[in-house]
């Protein structure tokens, strides 16, 4: 074992001297270093300016329960992302389940119509969120008579989702063993059974991991919303208002150009939404991964 | 023997009623496709096919109008290729380095590091750009700041984990022999990652930039943000630009009739664009396996 690890791994000398012998390697090695310091310290980069220049705005009446010319509150922009959020959800997350529970429990392989399923959701993960607000201000909006609306929003955004929580769902799906499945029906459960009661609750946590996603999507998008859900600054009156959320009230506050510095406080807010987000779908994930 | 029948009745139906979740996402497609192509379609030739996808001239409100969008169309491809100028090279080292050189301990924190740059909101990219990149060319480079060049910075950083993730499998999945192999022929640790392992991982690679590309042709709110928005043909790479995406969100809020329509056969080009990306994709993912 010793004497292994004494081959495997060059000790600062035997490196020098090889690089030395080696020039070509030794500017590889140095331009990965450097690529992976440059992506680290991007990031770091923008968390500290953006925490820098916005923790010092993020004052208590940002988050007033009205928002006014003169006090840019974030607050109902928030409550409108948690409404468009859960709306979206209940809409996506079934479908996406369903389907994921179609195309691993029950689709035969090969056939051609669970092809077409995959082409589609696979196109769908594709396009740009700006032509979901295309078409969603072109059916829900205008030809469904919805308006700019929290539901027209909420339907755009989880045609937007579904790709990502089928690819999740399904994956978690898979990553049940066969062996559990066969055991529920030696005992003879049938297949519904099997599916609700052994194979769906050992997949719950890469589902949830990927419904949480969704949600790290929903609260990220701007062009799929600005036109659908609308930009109405105070709190929604119910699902056939617009509201906006914090993603487009931060859009708006920077296109305006009058409130930079609470553009600054609503991306704190909304970085740390993003960093919450991907710490929960993390361990979720870490946990399945464990079973 | 009745309550038997009863749940294979259920069975049968339950299995059908997920069929016909599965088809939602089918029926999606059809709709999206249905209304965005059988609204712009017509106002392309209403204008004129040639006119509209090579005409210079964007002027929506000039009487007559002119409904030209090659600007926009090389304001897209010109900061794509700008984008990935910057993202790709950055970004497949950082692959090459998380998957054949990251220490297991450095790995916990740069992996997730990268997955935090996928999840923040294009506006907070965008400010971020505006904030900084944009002054920061207009100091230090020349020229208004919002830019071309400012737009393919800022991109360029926002495609790294598309490519980074997709890579970074990639290459992962080429078995370990081929590494042990090249060391065992007297090849130094770079020598054979770069000559033994990175090009099996070639259509990988070549699907992770594909995607990358099409994240960044479909990319909105942030390009609004730093481009500069003209309507004309760049000279260089300091003039501002407008990309087809842009143009949809920025005149959508005032158009109407015609102009409302051409927007909307914008959104045609650029979804004839992503289908193009896509097809390209999954031809390579096909490869991979």
């Amino acid at each position: 074992m010793r004497q292994q690890s004494s081959i495997n791994q060059m000790n600062f000398r035997q490196k020098y001297h090889s690089y030395r012998k080696h020039p070509g390697s030794f500017l590889l090695f140095l331009l990965v270093n450097l690529a992976a310091i440059a992506t680290f310290a991007i990031l770091l980069f923008l968390i500290i300016y953006i925490l820098i220049k916005g923790l010092p705005h993020l004052t208590p009446s940002l988050f007033a329960l009205k928002y006014n010319s003169d006090n840019v509150s974030m607050f109902p922009a928030i409550i409108n992302t948690v409404a468009l959020a859960l709306l979206s959800l209940l809409i996506a997350a079934p479908l996406g389940i369903f389907t994921a529970i179609y195309l691993v429990e029950y689709a035969k392989r090969g056939s051609k119509v669970v092809e077409l399923i995959r082409l589609t959701a696979e196109t769908l993960s594709g396009i740009p969120s700006i032509v979901y607000g295309l078409f969603g201000l072109l059916f829900f909006v205008t030809t469904l008579h919805w308006g700019q609306s929290l539901l027209a929003g909420a339907f755009t955004i989880s045609i937007m989702i579904l790709p990502l929580i089928i690819r999740s769902t399904e994956e978690a799906l898979q990553a049940v063993p066969d062996l559990y499945r066969e055991a529920s029906f030696g005992l003879g459960a049938g297949k519904l059974r099997t599916i609700f009661r052994i194979v769906l609750p050992s997949a719950v946590p890469g589902i949830l991991a990927g419904i949480i996603l969704a949600i790290g999507r929903i609260v990220g998008e701007t062009a799929a919303l600005i036109y659908t859900a609308g930009t109405w600054p105070q709190l929604l009156s119910g699902i056939m208002g617009s509201a906006r959320t914090l993603s487009v009230h931060m859009y708006s506050l920077s296109r305006e150009g009058l409130n930079t510095d609470q553009a600054y406080a609503t991306a704190v807010i909304l970085l740390l939404l993003v960093f919450l987000i991907n710490a929960i779908s993390a361990f979720l994930a870490k946990k399945l991964a464990k079973g | 023997m009745s309550k038997k029948n009863k749940t294979r009745g259920k069975e049968k139906y339950m299995k059908g009623f997920f069929f016909l979740c599965a088809f939602t996402s089918v029926l999606a497609v059809a709709l999206i496709c249905v209304f965005l192509f059988g609204n712009g379609v017509p106002a392309m030739l209403e204008v004129g096919l040639k006119e509209f996808l090579f005409g210079t001239k964007w002027a929506p409100t000039d009487i007559p109008p002119s409904f030209g969008i090659l600007p926009m169309i090389m304001g897209s491809i010109y900061i794509t290729i700008g984008a990935v100028l910057i993202g790709l090279p950055i970004g497949i080292f950082t692959a090459i380095y998380l998957s054949r050189f990251c220490p297991k301990r450095l790995y916990k924190i740069v992996k997730p590091a990268v997955e935090l740059l996928a999840g923040i909101p294009s506006v907070v990219y965008g400010f971020f750009g505006l904030v900084v990149i944009v002054p920061f060319i207009r100091d230090y480079v020349g020229g208004h700041g919002t830019s071309i060049l400012s737009a393919s910075i800022l991109l360029g950083i926002m495609i790294l984990p598309t490519i980074v993730g997709i890579s970074e499998a990639a290459i992962r999945a080429v078995p370990e022999s081929y590494y042990e192999g090249a060391l065992a022929l007297g090849a130094t640790r770079e020598r054979a990652v770069f000559k033994a392992v990175v090009p099996a991982a070639k259509s990988g690679i070549m699907a992770a930039i594909v995607l990358g590309v099409g994240r960044a042709i479909g990319e909105t709110m942030a390009v609004i943000m730093v481009a500069g928005n003209q309507t004309r043909l760049p000279n260089s790479i300091l003039d501002g630009i407008r990309t087809l995406t842009s143009n949809i969100v920025m005149e959508m809020g005032y158009a109407a009739d015609l102009h409302r329509e051409v927007l909307i056969a914008t959104g045609v080009v650029l979804f004839t664009f992503i289908l193009l990306i896509n097809l390209g994709f999954s031809a390579l993912k096909r490869r991979m396996r």
